[in-house]
């Protein structure tokens, strides 16, 4: 192959002559296609979906702990995060008259269809201990459901992980080992958060512990992600989603902070609650627009792919 | 399910035996893998493949786009195009004293046919919820439309970026290997008016064949950069029900040099995931243990 | 060919696989350049030059198929004393005329021959020798039966006699050297030669060579020389007439080789015989006509049985040996009917209405404006086509609307539109460019008013008979005596095409079909509508249906379709076996003498006598089929042979000449004689010319721009440019240009850029790409700029007609547009709209001096 000419392969209208492709790509063309999932629909989803499920786990250990006003709080809290994930999430099917097509089979292979049925489990059960500890109606139904919906969180909270790993987009399958601890750190710090906004500091203690926790993990493991990425990092640094992680991080990072000094005052708790609640939705949001930037420049998967064939073959 | 972790795993642990997805779908009894094999070497990049495609399958228009990348004005594949041929211009250079005439046989103009690879290993077929996509007795891989309800989660999940969705319809389609005419014996469109046999169908083993002793022809006869690209059953998706024949590199096709499908991680997710979700209970839990546990009263 | 014949072009590739090497000489880089071996770009407008260098090559190096040349070819031949040719005259032969722009052909008779005619008859004849041969044979042709028979020519089979034909050529094209070549053509020395190498050492006894060429060659206004030059260098290599050789012309478009062989030319009938003249007392009744048509050897002499029985299927019953069979009823040319003359007589008013059958001129055909202009000019118009075509809405969105010059109100044109069906919509043959028939039936009826051509015609025809029905007047009996009984059926009373076929296949006296052209009798016992293809029914079967497959033939399949002349699938195969009637080699036999059987057999069907043997010579006084020759191949030639000098037929040269186009930015560097002096040269306010070579005023116009196709696209774009399918592959009109060029002019890749000609300026989309390529030519830098054709103002994808720049400058015998290499200015950024396009134009014809002579001159 003879060496490039004039510009190298760019955007259309950058072109000064039918460019040579670059021995990299096909006219700077994508290899991948974006998710077609819209913005703020699924992100969203995968915040609220989180705050629902760690809502759920803090309710019930809250309810074990005889801790009623958390939990009630907590239990709310879950039920409208869910109601409205499910809404965003029909709404953005391109047939969401089609929506229960999703319970046609059951798919270990797919993250989506495991968590079709882990929703359409949740659900119920998230309405039925919300329900019975609003009304105060069915104690012993009520607790069942809280039970059940405290064991089906956790599931909630981190298979959007799997969700978002088990595609092409390199910047999400190259994080496969660290999502999970992304999303469920994110969303325990999301949910606590939640809890010491809504919750009198005498009560919000397991919130405060549940937050601080969270908080941590989710630092840690966004460390931990872009470090083993290493050059495949640049989606999550760069742009758009770099400035969204960025600003989720010193969210959190605040927040935490505020978690542990808040002490009794109700304001400082809600102040580091609002902010651990907006830095998990940003994460979210920087994770998704990552992932869109990652499969939209054919670097990110060429790149890596050529690599791991030199790698592999002799010579 | 399970049937089919434990079959694929077997498959695995003997990379040399062609897969038979037909049979780790669950087919007793089904007729050879079909599939193509496109020799990009003999394509004379006229098209008449995408329009075929178009003509047989009702495929809408997609777009009246001047790019100026080369002839190439399809772009790729998507949910509206389901034969895409690029074109890469490799002329060679003018002599450095003056514009003299490129001499014929140091130029190329690499024209290729592109297609849904119908995976061994298909990443979309294993991440449809709804059963929409599916494994054809023939081995192929196809989206039943009244399925579909358009989640989209096919479409970042194919490393060669060839499903999508239709935004007017919104259900995702790609191409079906022309399903009905296979099941009429005939052979499919593209195939069909390929006047070059470019585009070749039949059973996949024998394609295979076919394509060793030509890739082995061309390097015989010196053809830079002849080589197969997803003929083998030990890649990262099992080969592909349809492969090629390029004159370089699969990226400067567009394609993925090393595309894997995404399922063979998904165990390790799902370890990761259970993990991260017991973490997150137990803290859950122990967030409640404690003094300010704020219970009672 | 990839470009424009992908599925043909499988061929191609099916010989590539086994083995041959492809050669694409185009000044682009195409598709087809791609899956060649070698790409040899070449200046537009310059490949008699470089095929001439190929035969100079051939000659100097000895590189000719000695034994064929000699038994086979006119190369023995001595040429009359008289003749001069263009090494002598400055580049042009002798016996020209310049009054009156024309040759006689006295000087370039052979020695010893006094009136040798053509393989085309009475109409490449020259005038003057068609009236002495017409004056001669009317004394003759009552009763004796044919003309006197004529001595063979002196000929030295040596080939060094000074006038013999070979000396003659080697002469001519001596100039032809790889250095002129690489001036002319701009093809670097080390490639031509390599070209010259690679078909020199494939061909000859044990291998053949074959050419394949379409337009790039024929829209010129040397079109015909440059096959000519071509049918020189195969005659020379000995590659005519045998498999793997031979010149394949590809045409334009699905079934045109139809169309001139059961014509829409203006100056033919079916079969190739002559459209009779009106003037000069000639082809005033049957006899003289024949006379002057027929000639004395080959299958030309029995002109008189085809003429007779075209006739009596065109009259049927009212065709009698007492009235001439009609001919009288014949409509008689008065001159040149050429596309080209009839718009100007559009323009002056004479030609008053216009059928337009599947044609789009206002897109089409060269200097699209005046042909818009002519149309303006109609009293009526009929357009036939799939879809409103340009040619039927000029009158409303063509570019003189939008430039002023035209107001839709002020034209008086009654246009109408009618649908035509569809291939797949009717019955009928395709006949394609190797001659063979093939049927293809209806596969649904036409949708609504459509209708196909056949019923159009007939039922026209129908209508007009009836309202003719019981004149008195003579003017309406060749109408009314037509047979016209042609069965129709189904809903639309569609006729029967087969029953077209059978009538154009001839049947005998009894009714029953014939199976070969030599039962065609004079007497009025057979009609047949087209000698050339009768057989195509014979047996009563229809052969073009015919669709055995290749799998279960050899591998000529005579037995898919049916090609003309009885299924010969190459002509002149007689050349394929030597002297003595054995193949010159085992690997390339073709025909073959079978002595014992007493006949000729092979893998081919033989075109050739099927028992002359070799040995054959004829006695001397023997006249038309007898006097063949069992070593005369070409049977279609007077003398039977290839003709590497051409005594009578083109009216611009015995031989090729390489004459720079009507306008190009070069000086002729072989000769002083800039263009093709017997050129057809439209002149007319709106067909300015442009200075060319060294003129002044030539350097506004210093780019070469050549038209050409998209395998996307279908010529005019009536078939394409409507479809979405199709327009999304191509969906713009763009221009192809080099890196080079581009920075010359400041061009950016997808932007605009507008090309300028003394007849108007377009604008198009820029394609900078390194398949355009400068030439080193003329001892400078020479620019060609690519222009696909297929766009105009309707449809799916719309844009300006290439069409707009091209001029009326035409080969002179046939009539054929140059629009293949014309010299253009381009600029950067969009033509402007409205008048002032008309005065951009204007701006580069004064910058150029153009006047009403400039570019006429001889």
């Amino acid at each position: 192959m003879t060496g490039r000419e004039g510009r190298p392969g760019g955007r259309r209208g950058e072109q000064s002559m039918v460019p040579r492709a670059e021995f990299e790509s096909y006219y700077g063309r994508p290899v991948l296609k974006e998710p077609v999932w819209k913005a703020p629909d699924v992100p969203a989803y995968l915040f609220l979906g989180g705050l629902a499920g760690a809502s759920s786990a803090l309710a019930a250990s809250a309810q074990l702990a005889g801790n009623r006003e958390l939990s009630r709080a907590a239990k709310t809290a879950a039920l409208g995060a869910i109601s409205l994930s499910a809404g965003a999430l029909v709404h953005d099917l391109g047939r969401p008259a089609r929506f229960l097509n999703m319970l046609r089979v059951f798919k270990v292979t797919s993250p989506m269809s495991v968590g079709s049925w882990l929703l359409a489990a949740y659900g119920p059960v998230a309405g039925a201990a919300a329900a019975a500890a609003v009304t105060g109606r069915l104690p012993r139904a009520g607790a069942a459901a809280t039970a059940a919906a405290g064991v089906l969180g956790p599931a909630i909270a981190t298979y959007t992980a799997a969700l978002l790993a088990d595609t092409a987009v390199p910047a999400w399958h190259d994080a496969h080992r660290e999502m999970p601890y992304l999303f469920a750190g994110s969303a325990a710090s999301a949910a606590g958060g939640l809890g010491m906004l809504a919750v009198r500091p005498a009560h919000a203690g397991p919130a405060v512990r549940f937050a601080v926790l969270g908080a941590a993990v989710e630092l840690t493991a966004k460390s931990l992600l872009l470090r083993r990425l290493g050059p495949a990092a640049e989606p999550y640094q760069a742009g758009r989603p770099g400035k969204l992680m960025e600003t989720a991080e010193v969210l959190t990072a605040a927040g935490l902070a505020g978690a542990v000094l808040a002490g009794r005052s109700r304001v400082a708790a809600a102040v580091s609650g609002a902010a651990l609640l907006t830095a998990s939705a940003l994460t979210r949001f920087g994770v998704f627009e990552a992932g869109r930037a990652s499969a939209r420049d054919p670097k990110y998967t060429v790149g890596p792919q050529r690599e791991r064939l030199r790698q592999r073959l002799p010579g | 399910m399970s049937t089919r972790w434990s079959d694929r795993l077997a498959e695995e642990a003997d990379p040399a035996r062609p897969l038979d997805p037909a049979a780790l779908a669950g087919y007793a009894d089904h007729p050879a893998r079909m599939g193509f094999f496109t020799d990009t070497s003999v394509c004379i990049g006229c098209k008449a493949c995408e329009v075929a495609c178009k003509e047989w399958n009702a495929v809408p228009e997609d777009g009246l786009l001047l790019t100026g990348m080369s002839y190439d004005n399809t772009v790729g594949l998507g949910a509206s195009t389901w034969r895409h041929v690029a074109f890469i211009e490799q002329i060679a250079a003018r002599p450095e004293e003056q514009s003299g005439p490129a001499t014929g046989d140091a130029s190329r103009w690499l024209m290729s046919s592109d297609v849904c690879k119908h995976c061994t290993h298909a990443a979309c077929l294993d991440v449809c919820p709804t059963g929409a996509l599916m494994r054809t007795e023939f081995g192929t891989v196809v989206v039943q439309p009244d399925v579909c309800n358009g989640c989209g989660y096919c479409i970042p999940a194919c490393p060669f970026g060839v499903i999508d969705r239709r935004e007017e319809d919104g259900r995702a389609w790609k191409c079906t290997l022309c399903y009905d005419r296979l099941s009429g014996g005939l052979e499919p469109a593209c195939a069909k008016a390929c006047p070059t046999e470019s585009i070749q169908f039949g059973p996949v083993d024998e394609l295979r064949e076919r394509a060793q002793q030509r890739v082995s022809d061309l390097q015989d006869a010196g053809v830079a950069g002849a080589q197969l690209y997803l003929d083998q059953p030990d890649d990262g998706i099992g080969g592909g029900g349809a492969f090629f024949l390029l004159l370089d590199r699969p990226e400067v096709y567009g394609l993925p040099p090393d595309p894997v499908v995404t399922t063979r991680d998904l165990p390790r997710m799902w370890r990761h995931v259970a993990t991260a979700g017991a973490a997150l209970a137990v803290g859950a839990l122990l967030a409640s243990i404690g003094r300010r546990s704020g219970g009672g009263a | 060919m990839a470009e424009a014949h992908p599925v043909g072009f499988q061929w191609v590739m099916e010989a590539k696989a086994r083995g041959a090497t492809i050669i694409h000489v185009d000044p682009r880089f195409s598709r087809t350049s791609a899956m060649a071996n070698l790409h040899v770009p070449i200046r537009a407008g310059a490949d008699i030059a470089f095929v001439g260098g190929l035969i100079n090559y051939v000659l100097q190096n000895e590189k000719y198929f000695h034994e064929y040349v000699r038994a086979y070819t006119n190369a023995p031949v001595i040429l009359t004393e008289d003749f001069a040719d263009t090494e002598d005259l400055g580049g042009l032969f002798s016996g020209f005329d310049p009054e009156h722009r024309s040759y006689d052909w006295e000087t370039w008779r052979y020695q010893g021959d006094e009136h040798i005619a053509p393989a085309s008859g009475a109409r490449g004849m020259h005038p003057r020798h068609r009236r002495e041969v017409q004056e001669a044979a009317r004394g003759e042709a009552h009763g004796s039966g044919g003309a006197a028979a004529h001595p063979a020519p002196d000929s030295d089979e040596t080939l060094q006699h000074p006038r013999c034909v070979f000396q003659v050529l080697k002469r001519h094209f001596a100039r032809y050297t790889p250095e002129t070549v690489a001036q002319v053509a701009g093809v670097p020395e080390e490639l031509f030669t390599q070209v010259a190498r690679l078909i020199t050492e494939n061909s000859g006894r044990e291998r053949t060579t074959a050419f394949v060429y379409s337009l790039g060659w024929t829209q010129h206004t040397v079109g015909v020389q440059y096959i000519r030059t071509a049918a020189i260098l195969q005659a020379l290599l000995g590659n005519m007439g045998r498999p793997g050789g031979g010149i394949l012309a590809l045409r334009g478009h699905a079934s045109i080789q139809g169309s001139t062989d059961i014509p829409t030319l203006f100056d033919l009938l079916p079969g190739y015989l002559p459209m009779p003249f009106a003037h000069h007392g000639r082809d005033n009744d049957l006899d003289s006509y024949v006379e002057a048509e027929k000639v004395d050897k080959g299958f030309w002499a029995n002109t008189r049985d085809y003429m007779v029985s075209l006739l009596k299927a065109y009259w049927g019953d009212a065709a009698t040996a007492d009235n001439d069979f009609c001919f009288d009823y014949l409509p008689r040319l008065t001159g040149s009917h050429s596309t080209y003359d009839t718009v100007l007589l559009q323009m002056d008013g004479t030609c008053k209405g216009y059928f337009l059958f599947g044609q789009n001129p206002a897109v089409g055909s060269a200097n699209a404006r005046m042909q818009r202009m002519g149309m303006a000019n109609l009293d009526w118009l009929v357009v036939r086509d799939l879809v409103l075509i340009e040619s039927a809405t000029w009158w409303k969105n063509g570019p003189e609307i939008e430039t002023g010059e035209m107001r839709t109100e002020d034209i008086k044109t009654e246009v109408f539109f009618m649908p035509a069906a569809a291939h797949t919509e009717k019955s009928g043959s395709f006949t394609n460019t190797q001659r063979m028939l093939q049927w293809h039936h209806t596969a649904v009826d036409p949708a609504g008013d459509a209708r196909s051509d056949l019923w159009f015609s007939y039922h026209l025809g129908r209508r007009i008979r009836e309202k003719l029905a019981g004149s008195a007047d003579d003017m309406d009996r060749p109408i009314l005596d037509l047979t016209w009984g042609y069965p129709t059926g189904g809903a639309q009373q569609e006729p029967d095409a087969d029953a077209v076929l059978a009538e154009v296949n001839g049947r005998d006296a009894d009714g029953k079909p014939l199976s070969s052209y030599t039962q065609l009798s004079s007497d009025g016992s057979t009609a047949c509508g087209c000698w050339i293809y009768c057989g195509v029914r014979a047996g009563g079967v229809n052969q073009a249906d015919r669709r055995k497959p290749g799998r279960e033939q050899n591998w000529v399949a005579n037995e898919w379709g049916w090609a003309w002349p009885a299924n010969r699938r190459v002509l002149y195969n007689r050349a394929s076996a030597d002297p003595d009637g054995q193949p010159w080699s085992k690997r390339k036999a073709l025909v073959w003498w079978d002595a014992e059987a007493g006949k000729w057999t092979g893998h081919d069907i033989p075109d050739f006598v099927a028992d002359r043997p070799p040995s054959y010579r004829p006695p001397e006084d023997a006249v038309g089929v007898a006097a063949i020759s069992g070593i005369d191949p070409f049977i279609m030639q007077a003398d039977g042979k290839a003709w590497l000098f051409t005594p009578a037929g083109l009216v611009d040269g015995p031989l090729p000449t390489h004459y720079e186009p009507q306008e190009s930015p070069l000086p002729n560097l072989l000769y002083r004689q800039q263009h093709n002096p017997i050129r057809q040269i439209i002149a007319h306010p709106e067909d300015r010319f442009q200075p060319s070579g060294d003129q002044p005023g030539s350097e506004v116009f210093p780019y070469v721009t050549t038209t050409y196709r998209l395998t996307e696209h279908h010529t005019a774009g009536g078939m394409s440019r409507f479809l979405p399918y199709l327009s999304e592959l191509q969906p713009e009109f763009f221009c192809e240009v080099s890196p080079e060029l581009a920075a010359e002019r400041g061009l950016e890749h997808m932007g605009w850029a507008t090309i300028i000609t003394a007849r108007s300026a377009i604008e198009a989309r820029v394609m900078v790409t390194r398949r355009m390529t400068p030439l080193q030519a003329g001892g400078r830098t020479l620019h060609q700029i690519g222009l696909p054709w297929h766009w105009g103002p309707n449809g799916y994808t719309t844009g300006d007609a290439a069409n707009e720049l091209a001029h009326m400058s035409l080969d002179p015998n046939v009539h054929i547009q140059e629009v293949k290499a014309l010299a253009c200015d381009i600029r950067p950024g969009r033509r402007p709209r409205g008048p002032a396009l008309r005065d951009l134009v204007r701006e580069y014809q004064e910058r150029a001096g153009i006047t009403a002579d400039t570019g006429t001159e001889l």
